[in-house]
């Protein structure tokens, strides 16, 4: 288990507590995080689960694969800290983990 | 006008479940025409995820999503469909015979009595870059396609992305164009190597300019596009641009079937549980673009859909004819449609 902090774009924080072996996406949607679409279901085929990850986390968590830099010539606002939250997996290294929604999805 | 194709079954949507309502409805002799926005069949599957596996199919441990889409088409290949693709259902009208016209985008004219929306998530349309003001722009300035490369003869073309359709209006309106800027927000393209090859050589003899960074404003007045601002790595850069071509990519929408007097549920088509029909007699929705209590988008409820809708169409196509149950193991009739018997 991990414990995941999303912040929504008017700043409004949600904790959750994300089994090991989800996806940071999954755990968004089940716990109703606005801003989160995941239009195609966390087939990493749309750029709607799009997400910065906290500065400190970066490194944990990892730069993305070729597939999802593809993806993510799709989405608003890209940073060097984005990525597609369906291809984070969580894990217990990632208890404390904070992302940041961005202000639209694509 | 055009002249109208008569058909059974008019299908919206050729993605699994509209495939596999051919199936069904062709075991009950019914014709089908489907249509679809996309260039090829598969819809979802063949434009989203071709190379995903799917788990969840009866009988198939794993299948790319391509996979099952040739293979539907495999299966209904013996009831000879009629396809149309590259076309939107733009409207829908019922005649006084109680059968439906169904018109396309590009005025292609269908007629049957049943319609079936097997539409998805709606139709893939061209994502809109999310850049301030863009709306005013479009269709005066800013296209999602290229129709006539004459209408880009002589301007100063920016195109956005980093895929084939992006590279390969570059190179194809690099001769023509004023100027041409290319802009990706990276170094690293999705597009065919050689594509990219050819662009890096024409921006090494000046023929046109490579911009990494994100249009994130653009500047012009009364829908005439004259700059557009890129943020790259050094900065914000002002590109002149009377004409921009971004690639985002495809977004599903529901489109005109809002507008059919459907009874609708967040975005999805009411339908029963017993035929999959809507609140208009003939029409019916299969797939994940209906809503009924407890409705699940798998493709497999989908198929499940479909059979059922079938009964019903047959129905209505095929008034006072007794339907016998059949199946395909012991029946001979429906072997001998299949072509095994």
């Amino acid at each position: 288990m991990a414990k995941i902090t999303y912040v929504a774009f008017d700043g409004t924080r949600f904790d959750v507590e994300a089994e090991d072996g989800s996806t940071v996406m999954e755990n968004a949607i089940r716990n109703g995080v606005p801003g989160i679409e995941a239009e195609c279901g966390g087939a990493c085929a749309c750029a709607t689960c799009h997400v910065y990850v906290d500065e400190a986390w970066t490194d944990v968590v990892g730069e993305p694969e070729a597939m999802e830099e593809d993806m993510l010539d799709f989405a608003y606002d890209v940073r060097p800290n984005s990525r597609l939250s369906c291809q984070i997996r969580v894990s217990d290294a990632l208890d404390g983990l904070v992302v940041t929604v961005p202000e639209r999805q694509g | 006008m055009a002249e109208p194709v008569r058909t059974d079954v008019v299908i919206i949507g050729a993605g699994p479940v509209g495939l596999f309502a051919v199936f069904e409805l062709g075991l009950l002799d019914l014709k089908c025409h489907l249509i679809d926005i996309l260039d090829r069949p598969g819809g979802q599957c063949a434009e989203l995820y071709p190379e995903k596996p799917i788990y969840d199919i009866p009988a198939w441990p794993t299948i790319s999503a391509q996979g099952l889409v040739d293979r539907l088409m495999e299966q209904i290949a013996p009831f000879r469909p009629g396809f149309t693709f590259n076309r939107m259902v733009a409207g829908l009208e019922k005649l006084e015979d109680g059968s439906f016209r169904v018109t396309t985008d590009e005025g292609e004219i269908f007629e049957a009595p049943v319609v079936v929306v097997a539409a998805g998530g709606g139709s893939f349309q061209p994502k809109r870059p999310p850049i301030p003001g863009i709306e005013a722009f479009e269709g005066e300035s800013i296209f999602y396609s290229v129709r006539r490369m004459e209408e880009f003869r002589g301007h100063d073309v920016l195109i956005v992305g980093g895929g084939d359709s992006a590279l390969d209006w570059t190179l194809n309106l690099q001769p023509l164009a004023r100027s041409m800027t290319l802009v990706h927000r990276r170094p690293e393209f999705r597009a065919a190597p050689d594509s990219v090859n050819k662009m890096y050589a024409l921006q090494e003899t000046g023929g046109l300019e490579f911009q990494i960074g994100q249009v994130t404003a653009l500047k012009g007045e009364g829908g005439r596009l004259e700059a557009a601002v890129v943020k790259g790595p050094d900065g914000d850069v002002e590109i002149a641009a009377t004409r921009m071509l971004p690639f985002f990519g495809l977004t599903m929408k529901l489109g005109p079937i809002a507008d059919w007097g459907l009874n609708l549920h967040e975005n999805l088509i009411e339908v029963d549980t017993e035929k999959f029909e809507s609140n208009v007699p003939g029409i019916f929705a299969i797939g994940d673009i209906n809503w009924y209590p407890g409705k699940l988008k798998l493709i497999l409820s989908g198929f499940h859909e479909a059979a059922l809708m079938s009964q019903a169409a047959k129905r209505i196509v095929s008034p006072g004819e007794r339907i016998v149950f059949q199946y395909t193991t012991s029946s001979t009739k429906l072997q001998k449609k299949l072509g095994v018997a």
